[in-house]
């Protein structure tokens, strides 16, 4: 077996923890506000005030159930355009009051529905990536466990991003992958290998900045202590881009994925 | 009515070069055009001479991006950028360097973009054209520098992009590299716009996956040609997720249109007028 195989297995363990275990054991408070005011809430976004070793941020992140009843009611952590439109209000917010973001990013892609094609899954991911290239205040984005192509990356464009040691960051998920290329939705085993997904491929790769530790076996094993890991990451992010000018951060963000790409170029081009 | 089309189909094979085969004689794969839309059936030669669009339903067919390049930039206007890009393999995936250089053979074209600076109607604007006969333009790595650095060029003349998108969205092959792109070509035209410059962005079929949520949908004004499939998620895809059939129309431009995503739906024959009027109108010169 391959070991982004091995990691996936761990991320979808029904017994990992969620945000909101993390939101309990991180922050001192926690006010959750609702709603992209245009057209609803949805559920598969939380969103809010949350208290960081006394300063507050802005906190944004996935919400994944533990068992059916809940994942039906946060639709499995697939959010709707009304998600991402929240999740800029509330990044908007932040940078009004010259508050950090903090999301966290668990996710297998955006809902892929009726609904949601026609209230612009598109535009809402578009132009989240968009103002966040913009947004003038410091962002981390931490992927917990499944960052699923668009639908995760419309809260992972930041000064920083971790992944935690089994996290998994991928353009496609394996299922998709196999099924579109090889016509076979069954050999998601043999395409995660392919993908290149895990936290440390995606060092290598310069998409991903610090891996977080897992406790042994995986975060559900002790999820306190995985609390603590992810509360120490934090600290050490927020103090890096907490003096930072702003002119610098936005140029170092740009920078950030503006590099990103494998190419050949011949010489004596423009 | 059927007898005609017989006849029809009779008298052009009659002129077409036919081949022999030890049957006999076959008929020319290339006579008849069934469009994807309507199922109507034309003769591929009428097809072109209409510019790939559909008699019937107004279905606006893909076409080559120097196709397009010639109905829309001014006669000898156009200067290429970035020609020598070449696409590697970021994630060493099996088979695709040599997928990429048979493609590269049979299209004639390096990767699934072409950009650079040309005229229309006399206004001067960087240009970029996807062309979906190249991996259904797919955007990785080149598609994406290409674009980035289109509009970083854009920004740096002062000029305006027009952008024909195309795309069956990122290129899987290149993994999370390609999904960067996304994020990379946003970047860039947020600094294209904060500096106060056009961007118009042509939708055409089919405008999907990661390039409708990234650059395609950020337009200060979107176009888009009549029936081109415009969406983020896949139809199949969502099909099996609610297990049910979705309607003809469904991310159709027109459907786009009737939810309020695109400005408005230009005609292939108009395009080049209505981007010449709109470049023109935000020019700012004192001629208008």
């Amino acid at each position: 077996m391959n070991e982004a195989w091995e990691h996936i297995e761990i991320v979808r363990n029904a017994k990992r923890p969620n945000i909101n275990d993390y939101i309990s054991m991180i922050f001192d408070d926690f006010i959750e506000f609702h709603g992209d005011r245009f057209y609803g809430d949805d559920c598969a976004i939380k969103g809010g005030i949350a208290i960081f070793q006394g300063k507050p941020v802005t906190f944004i992140g996935m919400v994944k159930g533990k068992n059916v009843e809940e994942n039906k009611k946060c639709n499995f952590a697939m959010p709707n355009p009304e998600g991402y439109r929240k999740a800029l209000r509330l990044m908007k917010e932040a940078e009004k009051f010259h508050r950090p973001v903090v999301c966290m990013v668990d996710t297998p892609g955006a809902n892929p529905s009726i609904g949601a094609e026609e209230r612009g899954q598109g535009e809402a991911i578009a132009r989240n990536l968009y103002e966040l290239m913009r947004l003038k205040t410091p962002v981390v984005s931490i992927i917990l466990g499944e960052g699923g192509s668009g639908g995760a990356l419309a809260l992972a464009v930041c000064d920083e991003l971790a992944m935690l040691e089994n996290a998994v960051y991928s353009v496609i998920s394996p299922r998709g992958f196999a099924s579109i290329l090889w016509k076979d939705g069954s050999r998601e085993k043999e395409a995660a290998g392919l993908l290149k997904m895990t936290a440390e491929n995606l060092v290598t790769l310069g998409v991903c900045d610090y891996i977080i530790k897992e406790t042994t076996g995986g975060a559900h094993t002790n999820p306190q202590t995985q609390g603590i890991f992810i509360s120490e990451y934090l600290d050490g992010a927020l103090k890096r881009l907490r003096d930072v000018p702003v002119e610098d951060m936005l140029e170092s963000r740009y920078e950030k994925f503006r590099r990103i790409g494998v190419f050949s170029e011949a010489d004596g081009d423009i | 009515m059927l007898e005609d089309l017989f006849k029809k189909v009779k008298n052009r094979m009659a002129d077409s070069p036919m081949q022999e085969s030890e049957n006999g004689v076959n008929i020319p794969s290339n006579i008849l055009f069934k469009c994807p839309r309507c199922q109507n059936v034309i003769f591929a030669d009428e097809f072109e001479k209409a510019s790939k669009i559909c008699p019937k339903c107004g279905y606006h067919a893909r076409i080559t991006a120097a196709e397009r390049l010639a109905i829309t930039a001014d006669e000898e206007s156009f200067v290429e950028f970035d020609e020598t890009l070449d696409t590697c393999n970021p994630i060493d995936f099996p088979g695709y360097e040599a997928k990429i250089k048979s493609l590269q053979q049979s299209t004639g074209i390096s990767e699934a973009v072409v950009t650079g600076k040309c005229s229309i109607e006399g206004q001067s604007t960087v240009i970029g054209i996807m062309d979906s006969h190249f991996m259904m333009a797919s955007m990785g790595s080149v598609v994406g520098e290409k674009i980035t650095r289109a509009f970083e060029r854009a920004t740096q003349l002062k000029l305006p992009v027009v952008l024909f998108t195309a795309s069956g969205g990122a290129r899987m092959q290149e993994g999370i590299v390609s999904l960067m792109q996304m994020a990379k070509t946003s970047g860039a035209v947020v600094r294209h716009s904060d500096a106060g410059l056009l961007y118009i962005t042509v939708m055409t079929d089919p405008t999907t996956g990661g390039v409708t949520a990234s650059f395609a949908s950020l337009g200060d004004i979107i176009i888009a040609e009549p029936k081109a499939l415009i969406g983020f998620a896949g139809r199949r895809v969502i099909e099996d997720t609610i297990r049910q059939h979705l309607p003809d129309d469904f991310q159709s431009a027109e459907f786009l249109l009737e939810h309020g995503f695109v400005d408005l739906i230009a005609k292939r024959s108009e395009m080049k007028h209505v981007l010449g009027r709109l470049l023109k109108y935000h020019s700012g010169g004192a001629d208008l």
